[in-house]
């Protein structure tokens, strides 16, 4: 998911019986699947976590912007430069709409960027991890957006209307870019050379864990989950999600010819699923603590380019007060 | 020189102008000053690698030398590219950015415009669906010259401290090469002299509602982009640019 490990400050679910008339109604509304809009009542921590997790959608969409850009420059074709620059302008889209979409909750896009670049608000994990080389363009395209479909996908069915909004758009335009990252591994791998084919499997090597990660905690290391769940803001479990990933990817990965960096993976008959084996927690929790690879690189790029731009934007200010004045006059 | 030698060069003149443009917007993708930066200006430069694509599949076409448009993007070096000294400068502060936007913008459009009714059907057509995005472009630079000039005291500043380091490079637009002469005479491409003029008025008008002085026209100096005699920051841009393709010079991507 573009956002991990939402806090909901919520220690205990309220049964129906304890909660008051209004919140009753608001908990009926959603077990009958009726969209909340933004002017609708809902529980002051229904509307903190989605501006949490919203807010850090969003800043996972920029952030995002960052390991992909990384390559923008070195793109080895016309037709690949021109695909990455068309995914990277979605990915500023994508953080537009999941603004808008928080701002109809009553928080602000400058304010919550501001967290992020204070370390307050999260980004999702996998951005923290560097883009090596020309092959990681196709493995984010296929693996990293490929386990945020998977996300977002159910999230379209999220209980708040314009979140489910917003991700209808937004998944339409990931699945072409997911199909285009995976057609850059498979070009590689099919028509090029041994040096590319070894590009390729390290990339996977390098980004599949990571990729894994997306999903969040296990359920039982997941305390979140079970107010997100009756909210109806999460519809399915972190495992669940990430099973269907593996579950949908091992056929993709074996059609490209790549093994994938995990000993313990292996086809289970009798559940019809993919076994897999156990991810590094510890390092999943350092890299959202701030202590990946390029936490450090990425927050710091990103405040800069606000801050050294406050001068541009404070001039468009300016320059639209005139203009108004002037016309008013 | 014949015709059909000045043709291909100057469309390799101009899918250079658009693939370096291009690129050097692709640098500020990340760092721009507002999200809606970083989409306009993705945008742009995606746009401008469009053109450059066509003009440069166009230009492999002509010269019928085994080349395709990505070898003549990334197999040629500095001294072989004919894009303007302008389009590879640096990007430096949003001003510099802005006003080298702006300049090539402005000439961009009114080249466009003329090489939309070339006696060349293929050039006309790549021209006039080029030209529906540069007249985006144009607007948008534009208005940006106009909010940074006439916005704040520093934002004013800024603009008069980036104006002597984009100005002189100017004098490429307003100069047309014998080449391009004699192409304009064939009816191939747009008139080099109602190019400028037009190019001229567009600055003058900006400028004045930017209340930003208008330099004297930019003299000559002695280097040339059409004929690959280029500024010292093109070798390093195209290092960063071409070294999948020269390392690895038998890959498919």
């Amino acid at each position: 998911m573009y956002a991990q490990l939402v806090e909901t400050g919520v220690k205990r679910l309220k049964t129906l019986d304890e909660m008051d008339a209004q919140e009753r109604a608001f908990q009926e509304k959603i077990d009958a699947e009726i969209k909340i809009e933004a002017k609708n009542w809902m529980p002051d921590a229904y509307r903190q976590t989605l501006i949490r997790q919203i807010s850090q959608h969003a800043h996972s969409e920029i952030v995002g912007m960052l390991p992909e850009g990384n390559w923008l420059t070195r793109a080895p074709t016309l037709k690949r430069k021109l695909q990455l620059l068309a995914k990277i302008q979605d990915e500023a889209g994508h953080g537009l709409y999941l603004y808008s979409a928080m701002e109809t909750l009553g928080a602000d896009r400058d304010t919550e960027i501001a967290k992020m670049h204070a370390g307050k608000a999260k980004y999702s994990s996998i951005f923290n991890y560097p883009t090596l080389s020309w092959a990681d363009m196709g493995a984010v395209g296929w693996l990293v957006d490929g386990a945020a479909i998977v996300n977002q996908v159910v999230l379209q069915r999220t209980s708040y209307g314009p979140y489910a909004r917003a991700m209808v758009r937004i998944c339409k335009e990931e699945s072409f870019h997911q199909r285009q990252g995976y057609e850059m591994l498979l070009t590689m791998m099919r028509h090029g050379t041994q040096a590319q084919k070894d590009m390729v499997q390290d990339a996977i090597n390098r980004l599949w864990w990571p990729a894994l990660m997306m999903f969040g905690p296990s359920d039982e290391h997941s305390p979140n989950s079970a107010q997100s769940m009756a909210w109806k803001i999460k519809r399915q479990g972190n495992d669940e999600l990430r099973q269907r990933f593996v579950d949908q990817t091992i056929p993709q990965l074996e059609l490209l010819g790549c093994t994938c960096p995990d000993p313990d993976l292996k086809w289970n008959a009798e559940t019809g699923h993919y076994d897999f084996g156990a991810i590094q927690w510890d390092e999943f929790y350092e890299v959202l603590k701030g202590n990946g690879p390029c936490n450090a690189e990425r927050v710091a790029t990103r405040k800069q380019a606000i801050e050294d731009g406050a001068w541009v934007r404070e001039a468009a200010v300016a320059h639209a007060r005139k203009h108004h004045n002037k016309n008013a006059a | 020189m014949t015709i059909e030698h000045d043709l291909s060069h100057y469309l390799l003149h101009l899918g250079d102008n658009a693939l370096i443009q291009g690129q050097r917007l692709s640098q500020w993708i990340g760092h721009a000053p507002a999200l809606e930066e970083e989409l306009a200006l993705a945008n742009v430069g995606l746009d401008l690698i469009g053109q450059a694509r066509h003009w440069l599949e166009y230009a492999a076409e002509r010269l019928d030398d085994g080349r395709d448009a990505d070898a003549l993007a990334f197999l040629r070096n500095e001294r072989e590219l004919r894009n303007l000294l302008l389009v590879e400068q640096p990007n430096g502060d949003y001003a510099v950015t802005i006003l080298k936007q702006f300049f090539y913008d402005a000439w961009h459009f009114q080249v466009l415009h003329g090489l939309s009714t070339s006696s060349d059907a293929r050039i006309a057509g790549i021209a006039a669906k080029g030209l529906k995005e540069v007249t985006y472009h144009l607007r948008r630079s534009a208005e940006w010259v106009e909010r940074l000039g006439d916005g704040t005291e520093e934002s004013h500043a800024r603009m008069l401290a980036a104006l002597p380091k984009v100005w002189r490079f100017t004098v490429e637009l307003v100069n047309a090469s014998d080449a391009e002469q004699r192409l304009a005479a064939a009816g191939l491409i747009a008139d080099p002299l109602e190019v400028a003029a037009a190019w001229r008025a567009k600055v003058a008008d900006v400028f004045s509602r930017a209340t930003l002085p208008l330099p004297e026209p930019a003299s000559p100096f002695y280097l040339d982009g059409r004929q690959g005699l280029h500024s010292e920051h093109l070798g390093l841009l195209l290092a960063d640019m071409q070294y999948l393709p020269r390392a690895y010079p038998d890959a498919t991507w």
